[in-house]
């Protein structure tokens, strides 16, 4: 009996060495750079292979589209469906660096992304949870130290008081400064009511935790992105300065079609249509909504296969306790 | 503890310490020599396991608090603060929220053990009520705390059920404003249920003390739901079951772990990472998956007192089983007729949890006909019922029970040989 508990107390205790040692260290140290190298490696072929899947795509939907908005809303919405607008089309799937258990970021994707982002979307949308150094960090991006503060000082931060304790301008202005990288990226607007002021009343939401905050995240992004200027049923009324959008719930948003072919000049030479634009900002906001990915299917790879041995060393410890007393 | 303990201090010191204080005695008695059925199957892990997830939700909860803000202001962006800039605080937080989603997993499957085993018979009336004491607190801890992150869905389900309140005929709105602090559900609402979710997971852990207490007096119910009649019976908790529960928890723990990893977000709803908004309500609002089927409860009943009543009644009820049970035998490996019923029970359960997550007015078309969803919620709900107040006492009463084997050795050993 004895020797049994020594054996068990000995299997925890290099269980808990194992975890402590091994399976962090491995996670962070040894494990991040091979699979950088293999983020990197795919990334061509991606980008390669996604835009003729999703001009495919693009190619379908009309077809499906004009019949889809025009039937009547599901009769389980019937109840209260005389003032609902219809149901938004079920969106695309397309296909991700970073699925799966082992699926990381497309790093080429995520550089092409913050572009589109930096260029198109900032107009309008904030990004307020992400800071200038978070493109430096481990499992992002992966700009180098000086181009994150190249980066940075790219864009105009409010600035702290002066001497004076003044933070406007004699002409009224806000006081700004050049962005370091601990800064955060500054939002277009002051305050919601400038954002709505400046939108049809609208407001565009910030996109740091867009794709968690949604219903199928870059899936949902990219059909969106894509679902412009799409042929609109007889049937849909549209509200001034509205936009039909069918992958939008009540399918009229407030967003004009953001994107369109050649908005931005890929530094890569990647042809910049709709589609590569709008799957490489997906990509983008996904890292910005979940910046651990890596880490966390990195460190997750190495517990679990722990845990896998710990349950084995378990079960063979069971069978012996217990032999000869089932 | 279920015997005479058979604790002999081996040196000097423990010798002094027990007769002073007979901690190493109790730990002795409790977790080591404590006798054990020996024919306790996978289903009696459970309650290992949920100590052990009690235990990963405080350690968790401790460290979480040391890095976020319960105010109204700083809650929702002290929770990413915790997602991207404290040293494997994404960990922490996942580990947390789908904590309680594997811990109300685990109860759910120890409560369904003690159903079909009828553990909850004499002489272990108490055991099982202090068992429904701690799942309330359970239910009251996670909706505490699944407001903290102050998104969209935290901030209309702690509206939705605080306004259960104000169903309560003439003090129920003084109640619900009570509950909030205010006239809506805002900062102080925040701050007061942040301080009681610290508080009452210490309190589960008191109450977990006297039901771990009450089962050790009378000892474990078994497979057989036939009582211990000798030593021959039984097998030392340590190593039988140490090791046995240790094996198990390890796979529940993989379970948990594949979530954390690698679907951290698939318990959660997308609109509880938008900040709380008092302006806009969600198109449908949702609790946790753990919570549904009282949801479907509370909504197949058109009056809202009744609904609510029907809500705590369905909780309630489960105080009542122990003398609901007319049996003469405890488990339903013996009881041909209300085995089937425990199964259609476990089917109605989950019914109701997926009626919860419909919209209220959503329609099942079948062959041309429509059957809307409340009605089926309102079958589920009065069989739910039904089960505890009708079937569970009448089936007692005439159900022929199949022949109970001698001894727990008996079966286990002939088994073996």
């Amino acid at each position: 009996m004895r020797t049994r508990s020594f054996y068990l107390i000995g299997v925890a205790a290099l269980a808990l060495c194992a975890l402590t040692t091994d399976g962090f260290a491995q996670g962070n140290n040894v494990a991040a750079p091979a699979n950088n190298a293999a983020a990197a490696a795919p990334a061509p072929e991606n980008a390669a292979a996604t835009p003729p899947e999703n001009s495919a795509a693009t190619a379908e939907q009309p077809a499906n589209d004009t019949s889809v908005p025009a039937q009547p809303a599901p009769s389980g919405e019937a109840g209260a469906s005389s003032g609902l607008p219809p149901p938004a089309l079920p969106m695309k799937h397309v296909k991700w660096s970073f699925e799966g258990p082992f699926g990381m970021y497309d790093r080429a994707a995520l550089q092409r992304g913050f572009q589109v982002y930096k260029e198109v979307c900032s107009v309008c949308h904030s990004l307020k949870r992400v800071a200038f150094r978070n493109l430096g960090d481990p499992g992002g991006p992966g700009f180098s130290v000086a181009q994150v503060k190249a980066i940075a000082a790219g864009f105009k931060v409010p600035a702290e008081p002066d001497d004076q304790g003044r933070t406007y301008d004699d002409s009224g202005l806000r006081i700004t400064r050049p962005g370091t990288p601990a800064d955060y990226f500054p939002g277009p607007y002051e305050n919601e009511k400038a954002a709505r002021a400046a939108n049809n009343s609208a407001l565009p939401p910030d996109q740091s935790v867009i794709i968690k905050a949604r219903e199928g995240g870059p899936d949902y992004v990219y059909s969106l992105l894509t679902g412009f200027n799409m042929p609109m049923p007889a049937t849909m009324h549209m509200a001034p300065t509205m936009n039909y959008n069918p992958y939008f719930t009540g399918q009229q948003i407030a967003m004009a079609p953001p994107l369109s072919e050649g908005i931005v000049t890929y530094a890569d030479g990647t042809k910049a249509t709709v589609d590569q634009m709008a799957h490489d900002v997906a990509t983008f906001l996904t890292w910005a909504a979940d910046p651990k990915m890596e880490e966390r299917k990195q460190l997750g790879f190495g517990v679990m296969i722990f845990m896998l041995m710990l349950s084995g060393l378990l079960y063979l410890s069971y069978r012996k306790v217990w032999h000869g007393e089932h | 503890m279920a015997g005479a303990s058979t604790y002999k201090p081996g040196s000097g010191f423990t010798r002094w310490l027990d007769t002073r204080l007979p901690l190493l005695r109790l730990v002795n008695d409790t977790l080591t020599t404590y006798p054990t059925p020996r024919n306790l199957n996978i289903w009696y892990t459970f309650g290992g396991v949920l100590t052990f997830m009690l235990v990963v939700q405080i350690v968790t909860g401790v460290v979480l608090a040391m890095h976020y803000t319960p105010n109204a202001e700083h809650a929702f962006d002290s929770v990413e603060h915790i997602m991207r800039d404290v040293n494997y605080g994404w960990l922490l937080r996942y580990l947390h929220s789908n904590g309680g989603s594997f811990f109300f997993l685990a109860v759910y499957i120890h409560m369904f053990r003690g159903l079909y085993y009828g553990s909850y018979n004499a002489p272990r009336e108490v055991l099982w009520i202090l068992g429904v004491i701690i799942y309330m607190l359970m239910m009251l801890t996670a909706f505490l705390g699944y407001t903290l992150p102050w998104g969209q869905m935290s901030f209309w389900a702690a509206t939705v059920i605080t306004n259960l309140f104000s169903a309560i005929p003439l003090v129920g709105d003084s109640i619900v404003s009570w509950l909030w602090g205010g006239f809506a559900v805002d900062n102080a609402t925040l701050q007061r249920f942040f301080s009681l979710h610290y508080l009452l997971p210490f309190v589960i852990f008191g109450v977990v003390i006297l039901h771990i207490w009450a089962l050790h007096v009378p000892g474990n119910n078994n497979p057989l739901g036939i009582s211990v009649k000798g030593p021959q019976d039984t097998l030392p908790f340590h190593p039988y079951y140490t090791v046995k529960d240790s094996f198990y928890l390890a796979l529940f723990v993989v379970v948990y772990l594949a979530f954390v990893f690698y679907a951290p977000d698939y318990m959660g709803h997308p609109d509880n990472y938008t900040p709380a908004n008092p302006l806009v309500t969600p198109p449908h609002i949702v609790p946790e998956w753990y919570f549904l089927p009282f949801y479907a409860i509370l909504r197949s009943i058109p009056d809202k007192l009744i609904g609510v009543i029907a809500l705590f009644g369905s909780i309630g009820t489960l105080f009542f089983v122990p003398w609901l049970d007319t049996s003469s035998v405890r488990s339903c490996r013996f009881r041909p007729l209300m085995k089937q019923f425990f199964w259609i029970l476990v089917v109605d359960s989950v019914l109701l949890g997926y009626i919860g997550s419909q919209r209220p007015d959503a329609v099942w078309h079948l062959s041309g006909v429509d059957l809307p969803l409340v009605w089926l919620g309102r079958l589920g709900t009065l069989y739910y019922f039904a089960h505890f107040w009708i079937i569970t006492p009448i089936v007692g009463l005439v159900e022929t029970p199949k022949k109970l084997p001698d001894s727990i050795a008996k079966p286990v050993l002939a088994a073996a040989e």
